[in-house]
């Protein structure tokens, strides 16, 4: 059996990119960014999500048949939300009568 | 090469490879991947919520920005830090598992199970002080009465006073189903977590169980990677 065993480092130097991730998505919050906060807050919850992944779940080291599930299952999550954005946001565009 | 099939004395350093796989690195990978497969599942089972409430915010930003700040942020912070440390002593529990330390695995699990039983307990007090508020949604939710005021300011008609009050309410059903159902996440991975604990103790596992540590490993990461998206959104907003 091959595994990489991650060194203790990695695990701590990835736990403490979280941990300043975790102030930084706080302290954006406090910022008057506008209609900016949503987006920021997302990509740095993206940004953590990924290291939590490919680190503390090991699929930096895994499989290509584990990166084509774990890139997969979010990708079904991003068409959901893409379409129903599509449908809400369209909606009002067209005068379509009896709608 | 192995040639004495009717071996009394099992090496314990090497898992035990069933008869319907190749080879241990098959074995493995198979478990991996199962569990990649649920977790697949259970992103979908997220989904149907996150969608709910990314109609909901874009049809009512006010409402949601209003009721956001009913949210205890320091809680969450606290709480999202416990979270993120049970997912380090986690980690650490399944490197263990690889060098093959037993005691020190044993000791990572009960700290990750010790730090979510935390984290549970954080959330139980956030629980009680919303319900002590009236923001339990049903018949006792009772809409603050500042936020009842600048509602009235931004809506212009009765029936939009209406529909903000109903998605303010809106949010908080959102909010206690999300962090409910990943609460129930929570609490199953604890008991996991223990029972794998216990295993370990007694030597349960075949190669240090370092394939059974890995995929536990993977589910209370996935749920700890929920928390890290719904922290932001239920929240942070503002």
């Amino acid at each position: 059996m091959t595994h990489h065993i991650i060194s203790v480092r990695t695990y701590v130097l990835i736990y403490l990119a979280l941990m300043v991730l975790l102030v930084a998505t706080v302290g954006a919050s406090f910022l008057p960014l506008g209609g900016a906060h949503l987006p920021v807050a997302m990509t740095i919850a993206v940004i953590k999500a990924v290291l939590i992944v490919l680190f503390f779940m090991h699929v930096y080291y895994s499989s290509r048949l584990t990166w084509v599930v774990s890139v997969a299952s979010f990708l079904w999550l991003g068409l959901l939300l893409a379409f129903l954005i599509a449908d809400y946001f369209s909606r009002g565009w067209l005068d379509i009568p009896g709608k | 090469m192995h040639t004495t099939s009717a071996s009394t004395t099992l090496d314990e350093s090497q898992p035990l490879l069933l008869s319907h796989f190749d080879d241990l690195e098959q074995q493995h990978n198979a478990s991996n991947l199962g569990m990649w497969f649920f977790l697949a599942t259970e992103v979908m089972f997220f989904s149907g919520l996150i969608a709910a409430y990314t109609v909901y915010r874009a049809l009512s930003p006010e409402a949601f920005h209003l009721a956001s700040r009913h949210m205890n942020r320091v809680l969450g912070f606290v709480n999202t830090l416990v979270l993120l440390s049970s997912s380090l002593t986690m980690a650490m529990a399944v490197r263990e598992s690889q060098l093959g330390n037993k005691k020190r695995v044993v000791w990572f699990l009960v700290a990750t199970a010790v730090l979510g039983v935390g984290f549970l307990g954080i959330k139980a007090v956030e629980y009680s002080i919303e319900i002590h508020h009236h923001l339990l949604p049903g018949a006792h939710f009772q809409i603050p009465s500042e936020d009842l005021t600048e509602m009235k300011e931004v809506s212009s008609t009765p029936e939009e006073l209406g529909l903000l009050k109903g998605r303010f309410q809106m949010m908080f059903v959102l909010y206690f189903f999300l962090t409910g159902v990943h609460a129930f996440h929570m609490i199953v991975g604890i008991v996991i977590v223990l029972i794998m604990a216990n295993l370990m103790r007694i030597g349960w596992f075949s190669g240090h169980g370092t394939t059974q540590i890995e995929v536990t490993g993977l589910y209370w990461h996935f749920v700890d990677v929920v928390w890290v998206f719904l922290y932001p959104l239920l929240y942070l907003i503002d």
